[in-house]
């Protein structure tokens, strides 16, 4: 049974999401959805388990040798990237049953449902796939839908449309660039299995042979990751994307589409490229800490200056990735343990926040800041969770965004980097102004004529709130077992394939 | 082997890289939307020529290889003995297979949201659309009578 | 009960305290009495539950090397652990007992000026004491900058309370500078620490505080620390604790008068300002050890800078018109006595003892004398609306009770007998005037220590005494004439009638202090004072 799980988790969402479509009016769509969303993280959490206790988990599709076939492979580090995603993905399921019935016609329900699930579907898969076509193929289908997801806000604002165009022009130059890379690789390997790739570069390196076709795909595969992970200065379809995408779908999104690429990137970089070459032979550390660190600085500039809280929160997302970037590019154990548990740890309390404006945008229509004005009374548990989101945003102590940077932070001394720690701080600085900003109003400001009537959430919302910003907090107070989790899969891509062998 | 030699030699992956660059410069240059998208599709075009190419298996006596289809007149033992006829590698055949429905859907999409763009801006114009985002739409709170006079669709 | 077991109770009192302040929010009187009761109970608990246990039973046999009380563990070096010694004793001492005064006194204040939002006053208050309770207890760094960034956060809305755009820009000031340099320079020296001193994963102390200093205690075990890192975290620290006001990272606390002044009392003259430099006292003894700064002999550059602060700071006192400033600005100059003090003990040898005490003496000197002055310009403000020196004309016919503890405050202030500061001033002349190595000699820094001390004397008797001369011996201006006006309301006058008894009271019965004081000196183990490098 643990054996097929990985093959379910992709099959199950993929065909739920078609069945979707003919599940009928109201809540029906939405109560398929929740139940698979729920199927899946149950498994996932199997799936962890057993990676944890016995190693890595194959699956081999119609049983052909991972050479010629597909196949399916959970270690240590995928393990716990599926966790994260496919927890996100049940609670913005559950949670989202009255914030999308509110922004989206009800006629479109069934529509959206499946949108929703195919791009879950596509997530958990680019997640657990050990093919390179294969990943590029998942990346695709969760892209496709999210980007039709992102253009359903335009019944709230029109920017979603272009802000969706953005995204699906620079999304798919960017997922063309990971198509080519994967053709050169290909091409000198002969093999589309990740393992196996593996393997055969590094005897190529090591021989010193079609060192500049590696050095091309290498170049290919690392400009189009950074474009699907939005790393400065490749972010610009990112903060209007999720600003004006619907409060659910920004919640997914926001938590799960960056992480998945995160993951992705420390898989080829790690796993199939190798550490010797991707920091040794192409010293890509520089480059990748030059624009991480850069885009740490500009994107908290940019969060302070927004006026609509979605945008401050999403270019704050860009700011957090930038963090994690740092951290896998330090390429120690402290650094990639960091970047590994931030990953958990920013999905927990970005999901959250953005949670926690979904129920803002539904009780006032709108997530400006002269909307949150005053609402520290009129929704204290919304607020509350919105505001213990942003100490965890800031870095503070005994929240999960202490760990992740603390990590990231020994990396960088144990790499004799001080500027860049210098650079994470100030980037914590900048955190500080963003946030304090958006909690002075909740707390200190005066409410607008407009919110004057308003009233906490619906429990269902709330709650789910509060799930990941608790979850977030408990991994802040008690996080030994993340940062074990996180160190194992750390230690698992610095040895190369994780541990597939 | 000269440069014209070494070019004219692979000129399928000159094409492969032209018709690429075409579609990359439509997408960053052009200020059309529908431009734009289509150009998409040229660079994907391109990046299927180059595995396409990359299928194309030569026998060692310089000759191309076969379609790998089995021909009846030919024993199955002759097809896996090596000294048999060399077939061109399937695979980037399928996989562009794959990648050709993709790409049709990413333009599908790209021309969806291009329909409801033209609905809700009046223009698929990119500098037009920028300048009626810039135009201060939605300035003030996000009330509905604000969203109806930005042109929202209510 | 443990020991260390009593720290975690200590700080659950204020905890509760805030909660019962919470919930009372709509009855004043129950609110009050909750803040009264809660104070009461905390100083309680501090005097008489953990004081005699450290005093009596001698603390340093075996209570050191006693478990920490570990509330939450994380993961290697990061841990919620607390653990009393004396140093923090001192301090939550001086804290738990001024909060009770304070607490009267912010009743009559806030009545007396029909203050707005008044449970988030106390509740906030509440909160600022439950961090300053972590602070003084915390066992290791991580803990302390915790509590150290909760008392920023807890205090901001203290600052900004009167919520007019002068108040909330001054806050943004207090807030962005304290944040900053925390941030920017003190966590940048934590996680150092933790990595160059080997780290609690492979067996060192990590950032424990340790009896003789982390770093020298890593050092004896055979690790290898270059000394120009030693030397540039130690600037981190110092520079990272910006509650300490070392100039030039002072500019929040003039920005902080804009507050009500029971919190300027209080928390900007106690419990803030006596974190930052408890918390360099603490690191320079614990996490450095004075023997591994003499050792690395690049510390002077401290008091040299601290001798800057104490004499500008003074020269700006004097040209102040406005009183709360001047406090402010003279709170500024006594801090960096403390932060001399420091300096100091890092000359090691038979200095740092001496040196330390005098730095614990004048945390309690000076948090008496100054809470004092505040009350009276609170006293002055409340009963006369005035805000300036100018404006004080004659005022000590009218307020006598509050020109009178205001005049034994500055002496105090000045170093006087019979007052407390006399004490602090005497203990830190001797460290300056120990010799390091026992030969008898004083070092140049040691006599430029000197040197700043008695000039300091001087300049703190310029800018107080005219004070207390114009309120007693100039007549009453036409203005002030024609506005009568009595004392403060009572709250008022009791609690700082209290607090400048107290000030003479510790010059007199000054044994309990001196005992606690002294017990400061067993952090300095003979074995340990020199060495490392």
């Amino acid at each position: 049974m643990i054996d097929s799980i990985p093959a379910l988790m992709v099959v199950l969402p993929l065909m739920a999401g078609v069945i979707t479509v003919f599940t009928g009016k109201g809540d029906k769509p939405w109560a398929w959805a929740t139940a698979i969303t729920g199927i899946v993280f149950a498994m996932s959490i199997a799936l962890l388990a057993e990676v944890t206790a016995h190693g890595p988990v194959t699956y081999n599709f119609g049983n052909w040798p991972s050479q010629y076939g597909i196949a399916y492979t959970i270690d240590a580090m995928n393990g716990f990237v599926l966790f994260v995603v496919s927890l996100i993905a049940a609670v913005t399921t559950y949670y989202s049953r009255l914030s999308v019935k509110d922004e989206i016609p009800n006629d479109r329900l069934h529509i959206f449902y499946a949108l929703w699930l195919l791009t879950i579907c596509g997530l958990l898969g680019i997640t657990i796939t050990g093919d390179t076509f294969n990943v590029y193929v998942l990346l695709e289908i969760s892209s496709l839908t999210l980007y039709a997801l992102i253009a359903m806000g335009y019944r709230r604002d029109r920017r979603a449309l272009t802000a969706s165009l953005r995204y699906v022009i620079l999304g798919s130059v960017g997922a063309s660039f990971l198509l080519l890379g994967i053709g050169y690789l290909m091409m000198i390997t002969g093999t589309l299995n990740m393992v196996d790739m593996h393997d055969r570069l590094q005897v190529l390196i090591h021989n010193d042979e079609y060192s500049r076709t590696i050095m091309v795909a290498y170049a290919f595969l690392l400009v189009g990751l950074s474009l699907k992970l939005a790393l400065f200065p490749l972010h610009m379809w990112l903060p209007n994307a999720y600003t004006y995408a619907p409060s659910a779908v920004t919640g997914l999104v926001a938590a799960t589409a960056t992480k998945v690429a995160v993951y992705m990137t420390i898989r080829f970089l790690f796993g199939i490229f190798g550490r010797d070459f991707s920091f040794g032979a192409v010293e890509s550390s520089d480059v990748l800490l030059t624009c991480a660190g850069l885009g740490v600085l500009y994107t908290g500039i940019q969060a302070a200056r927004q006026n609509n809280v979605k945008s401050v929160l999403a270019w704050s997302s860009l700011g957090q990735i930038g963090y994690i970037v740092i951290g896998f590019s330090l390429n120690n154990e402290n650094g990639l343990t960091g970047s590994v548990v931030h990953i958990l740890n920013h999905a927990l309390i970005k999901g959250g926040m953005f949670l926690a404006l979904g129920c803002v945008a539904y009780r006032l229509g709108g997530t400006r800041l002269t909307h949150l004005k005053g609402l520290g009374r009129k929704m204290p548990w919304t607020m509350a969770a919105f505001t213990a989101g942003g100490l965890g945003l800031i870095g503070f102590p005994l929240t999960g965004g202490f760990i992740g940077k603390w990590y990231i932070g020994l990396g960088a001394l144990d790499a004799g980097n001080w500027l860049i720690l210098v650079v994470i701080m100030l980037g914590s600085l900048l955190a500080v102004i963003y946030v304090f900003r958006v909690v002075y109003a909740i707390y200190f400001g005066e409410a607008e004529p407009d919110s004057v009537h308003a009233t906490e959430a619906p429990a269902s919302m709330v709650v789910c709130t509060w799930i990941l910003i608790g979850m977030s907090l408990v991994c802040g107070l008690w996080s030994e077992w993340s940062v074990d989790l996180a160190a194992n899969a750390a230690k698992a891509m610095l040895a190369g394939f994780g541990g597939a062998h | 082997m000269n440069f014209i030699e070494a070019a004219s030699d692979h000129y399928n992956y000159w094409i492969a890289v032209i018709v690429m660059m075409i579609g990359l410069y439509g997408v960053i240059a052009k200020r059309n939307i529908v431009k734009q998208a289509i150009s998409l599709g040229l660079f994907q075009t391109g990046i299927f020529l180059l595995y396409i190419s990359m299928a194309v298996v030569f026998t060692p006596d310089g000759k191309m290889g076969e379609a790998p289809v089995k021909h009846s007149e030919r024993l199955a033992a002759d097809v896996l003995s090596v000294a048999g006829p060399v077939y061109d590698n399937p695979l980037p055949h399928v996989l562009m297979l794959t990648a050709i429905v993709v790409s049709v859907s990413i333009l599908a999409v790209a021309l969806a949201i291009i329909v409801n763009i033209k609905r809700c801006y009046g223009t698929v114009e990119e500098d037009e659309i920028l300048d009626i985002e810039a135009q201060g739409l939605l300035d003030g709170p996000d009330t509905k009578s604000n969203r109806e006079k930005a042109g929202a669709l209510v | 009960m443990d020991l260390h077991t009593y720290s975690v109770v200590a700080m659950a009192i204020p905890l509760l305290g805030a909660a019962a302040i919470l919930a009372f929010g709509r009855w004043p009187n129950l609110r009050e009495g909750a803040t009264l009761l809660t104070a009461a109970a905390l100083l309680a608990v501090v005097s008489c539950g953990i004081a005699p246990l450290v005093l009596v039973d001698g603390f340093w046999t075996g209570a050191w090397e006693a478990p920490a009380f570990e509330l939450i563990h994380m993961v290697p070096d990061l841990a919620l652990s607390f653990k009393i010694e004396p140093l923090g004793l001192v301090y939550a001492l001086v804290a738990s007992s001024l909060w009770l005064m304070n607490s009267v006194y912010a009743i009559g204040y806030m009545r007396g000026n029909k203050e707005e939002h008044q449970t988030r006053f106390y509740l906030c208050f509440a909160v600022a004491m439950f961090s300053v309770m972590g602070i003084a207890f915390a066992s290791n760094m991580f803990t302390l900058f915790v509590f150290y960034e909760v008392l920023t956060l807890s205090t901001f809305p203290l600052v900004s309370h009167k919520g007019t755009p002068h108040a909330v820009r001054s806050a943004s000031t207090y807030l962005g500078i304290l944040v900053f340099t925390s941030v920017c320079l003190l966590l940048v020296g934590v996680i150092a620490t933790a990595v160059v001193t080997g780290g609690a994963e492979n067996g060192y102390a990590g950032l424990d505080f340790t009896r003789g200093g982390v770093f020298l205690n890593y050092l004896n075990e055979g690790g290898d620390v270059a000394k120009g890192i030693v030397g540039l975290l130690f600037i981190l620290y110092i520079y990272g604790i910006g509650k300490a006001a070392l100039m030039p990272s002072h500019r929040w606390l003039p920005a902080a008068m804009v507050a009500p002044t029971p919190v300027s009392a209080f928390l900007h003259a106690v419990a803030v300002v006596k974190a930052g430099v408890f918390s360099v006292l603490k690191i320079t003894v614990y996490i450095f050890g004075t023997g591994t700064l003499a050792a690395i002999s690049g510390t002077d550059w401290l008091i040299y800078m601290a001798g800057f602060t104490i004499v500008v700071a003074s020269f700006i006192a004097m040209f102040q018109d406005n009183l709360k400033r001047r406090l402010a600005y003279s709170t500024i100059s006594q801090l960096s006595y403390i932060i001399m003090a420091a300096g100091l003990a890092t000359l090691g040898g038979a200095v740092a003892p001496i040196a330390i005490m005098a730095g614990g003496m004048h945390i309690i000197a000076h948090a008496f004398g100054k809470i004092t002055l505040f009350f009276a310009a609170g006293s002055i403000y409340t009963a006369a609306h005035k805000t300036d020196v100018s404006q004080l004309d004659g005022i000590g016919r009218r307020m006598p009770w509050t020109m009178a503890a205001f005049a034994i405050a500055s002496l105090s202030m000045i170093g006087v007998p019979p007052t407390a500061g006399f004490l602090s001033k005497w203990y830190l002349l001797s460290g300056a005037l120990t010799s390091a190595d026992g030969g008898g000699t004083l070092s140049t820094v040691q006599w430029y220590a000197v040197v700043v001390i008695f000039l300091s004397t001087v300049l703190n008797a310029g800018y107080f005494l005219p004070i207390v001369h114009r309120a007693f011996f100039r007549p009453l201006s036409a203005d002030a004439e024609a506005h009568p006006h009595g004392e403060a309301p009572k709250p008022i006058v009791l609690a700082l009638c209290c607090t400048a008894v107290g000030t003479v009271a510790l010059f007199f019965c000054s044994d309990l202090a001196v005992a606690l004081v002294e017990q400061l000196q067993a952090g300095f183990p003979s074995s340990l004072v020199n060495g490392g490098f």
